[in-house]
């Protein structure tokens, strides 16, 4: 008997076992196009965050012999010294100083007007190049400019992610605040956090009257209802913030309106500032806090809140005590999910918001495009990706993965 | 709940119905009135974007239909979102019908690697796109920005198409391989019929996600690719003009035509899969 089914067992595994690899077959297609498209490049712009070749590139004998300097205290030896003037002069002569100077400016201030003075004040040949190098300008005598160039003396490097968060480290190695009128990101990140809060507030205040509505109606009346939320989650993002920029201007329909009711006398300021931001946001993001509550209220049994009312509960306790328990999974999954959404939101603050009230994305895309930091850029990325991909595994822990639903 | 509370009607009960009636009509007054108030404004006679409207006109259209700038767009976003469609549903359409199967270690992985482009925020997204396309030179071009859009769009078909296979009866595609069909006439003749309007909702889903976005096509578009989204980016940001209310209109009617396609294709495939 066990020569009959020894190699139908085997037969069997290998058919399941040519089965999966078909299935990976089919897959495999996208996963590939997806990991060299999109995933790969956002791995390497984290790793840009931590990887900072740029001085080294160009000023390879000084940032090898910075890696000489122990005692932080004092200055470089002279053939360090001696190092950064053969770096500067070859530099200066094939104009790639200013890649040296843009690095060494996002970490000293006036950086740049620091290396290009030195390099047009050094001299050809020195006895002592510590002496000229300081004669052609003093700042060289301070450990802390050292420190910059040793901290972007590469390959790896924590400047950027310190500076994402308003920290960097002493020429000693020490991590101290930034000082208070150059630290920005701290700042930024609060600013990032407490508008999501408070639009995942506003969401859930105004979503859950209007879910609970929704999964109370009879289905024919619920679904029609359902459109008056489905329609503006389908109207584009920009029909929708150009609506708002329409409604809310100084000559505006609420301002007008409010005139003509004779509550104000003159128009209000309601867009180009936080107000303008909140209202945006919560407009966009509202139905991705309806949808979850909605479908998790429409699977709750009526029969729990019939028995709490037979047993004597007021329709308040009821409601507070039995019904409002059941909703917490789908009011945690709609919180993260418009949380999530909010903390990366760009184009709406750009275009509703006041300078004051830009958003970590923005700061993201200025420090790619406007202001070249990418270094910066990609550390600001990675602080955002993480805080995402954190609640993104929260929201996994509370609905599954498979509960992703569209529509 | 409150269709049950009505049939009691004690005073205290109709209270509380009544203050849910009004408190969910102001969220829906919040949620379609700046909507709607832009369509009235784009037939205005007038340069201003108020009411009472001077008088009706037909001419922020005219000026959206023959200005080159507008009609470029169009064409830019069409381009995109059909080839970006195009692609993201025949990958995602193939990993679902791989992923229903698929049994090994590591599906959740690559579950998760297939999702990421919805859960990535966009700036990351895009500032990734920029560096990944910069030193190949496909930033300003067509490829790039449909290659970017492709993979932003396939985890929604592979959504959609997943959940469709889930409620597929294997046993058709069985019966069909049973009788002597192969793999690919089983697909073509058996499995895709069924399946159609869960890939049709895919793919209306995939051209949606294209033809909204504007962060990537901000970091790696160029002068050549400006995508309506893009040009509507910044004529509000610089001045905003009638015109754009036209293009807003038009949008909003192109919005309710999908919501309507996609409640068809959900009713359709839940007809289908009574019938299986």
């Amino acid at each position: 008997m066990n020569s009959d089914t020894d190699p139908l067992k085997a037969r069997l595994r290998r058919a399941e076992r040519m089965r999966q690899v078909k299935a990976f077959g089919l897959i495999a297609p996208l996963l590939g196009f997806l990991l060299v498209t999109f995933v790969v490049p956002i791995a390497s712009m984290m790793m840009r965050s931590v990887h900072d070749t740029e001085l080294s590139a160009v000023w390879p004998q000084v940032s090898a012999a910075i890696s000489t300097w122990h005692d932080r205290k004092a200055l470089p030896d002279e053939a360090t010294f001696a190092a950064l003037a053969h770096d500067i002069k070859t530099s200066y002569k094939e104009r790639t100083l200013s890649t040296a100077a843009r690095r060494l400016n996002y970490d000293l201030r006036n950086g740049r007007s620091l290396v290009f003075s030195t390099a047009r004040a050094l001299p050809e040949t020195a006895d002592r190049w510590t002496d000229a190098v300081l004669t052609a300008n003093p700042r060289w005598g301070d450990v802390e400019t050292w420190g910059a160039v040793s901290r972007a003396s590469g390959p790896f490097t924590g400047f950027f992610l310190l500076a994402a968060l308003d920290r960097h480290r002493t020429a000693a190695g020490r991590i101290v605040p930034t000082p208070a009128e150059e630290a920005i990101f701290i700042d930024v990140l609060q600013r990032t956090f407490v508008i999501s809060l408070a639009v995942t507030l506003l969401c859930l205040a105004m979503g859950y009257p209007v879910a609970y509505l929704l999964a109370a109606l009879p289905p024919n009346r619920g679904n029609l209802l359902m459109i008056l939320v489905l329609l503006p989650f389908w109207t584009s993002l920009l029909v929708r913030t150009a609506a708002w920029v329409v409604v809310l201007q100084e000559n505006g329909i609420v301002n007008n309106t409010l005139i003509w009711l004779g509550i104000i006398e003159k128009p209000v300021r309601l867009i180009y500032n936080q107000i303008g931001v909140y209202v945006a946001m919560t407009h966009i993001l509202l139905p991705f806090m309806i949808l979850p509550l909605y479908s998790v209220m429409k699977a709750i049994p009526p029969s729990y809140v019939r028995a709490a009312r037979s047993l004597g509960a007021t329709p308040a306790t009821a409601f507070l005590r039995v019904y409002v328990p059941q909703t917490l999974p789908g009011i945690g999954a709609g919180g993260i999910l418009v949380f999530i959404m909010a903390i990366g939101y760009y184009i709406t603050p750009a275009l509703v918001g006041g300078a004051g009230d830009q958003m970590i994305s923005y700061f993201i895309a200025y420090y790619t495009s406007s202001s070249v930091n990418w270094g910066l850029a990609s550390a600001l990325g990675a602080v955002l990706l993480s805080a995402t991909l954190i609640l993104y595994w929260l929201y996994n822990r509370l609905v599954g993965a498979d509960a992703v639903k569209l529509g | 709940m409150a269709a049950n509370t009505r049939n009691l009607r004690t005073p205290s009960e109709r209270a509380w119905t009544a203050a849910l009636w009004g408190v969910s009509c102001l969220v829906f007054f919040f949620l379609l009135a700046p909507i709607l108030a832009i369509v009235p404004l784009s037939f205005s006679s007038g340069q201003f974007l108020t009411y009472p409207i001077p008088g009706f006109s037909l001419r922020w259209y005219a000026d959206f239909f023959t200005s080159e700038k507008w009609i470029g767009g169009l064409v830019n976003s069409l381009i995109v979102g059909v080839s970006a469609t195009v692609f993201a549903t025949a990958l995602g359409t193939l990993a679902s019908l791989g992923l229903v199967r698929a049994r090994f270690r590591g599906k959740g992985l690559i579950m998760g690697i297939l999702m990421s482009p919805m859960i990535v925020p966009l700036v990351i997204t895009a500032v990734g796109f920029y560096f990944f396309f910069a030193p190949l030179g496909m930033t300003a071009s067509f490829t790039g920005l449909i290659v970017a859009h492709t993979a932003l769009a396939a985890p929604f078909v592979v959504v959609t198409v997943t959940a469709t296979l889930q409620g597929f009866d294997m046993n058709l595609a069985r019966a069909s391989a049973s009788l002597g069909a192969g793999p690919a006439t089983t697909f073509f003749k058996v499995i895709l019929p069924l399946i159609a309007p869960g890939v049709a909702s895919g793919a209306l889903f995939a051209f949606a996600t294209s033809f909204d976005e504007v962060v990537v096509v901000l970091f790696v578009a160029g002068p050549g690719q400006r995508t309506l989204p893009r040009e509507m980016f910044s004529g509000i940001r610089e001045n905003i003009s009638p015109t754009i209310t036209a293009v807003a209109t038009i949008l909003i009617l192109f919005s309710v035509v999908l919501l309507l396609a996609l409640e068809l294709l959900r009713r359709r495939n839940a007809r289908m899969r009574g019938l299986a």
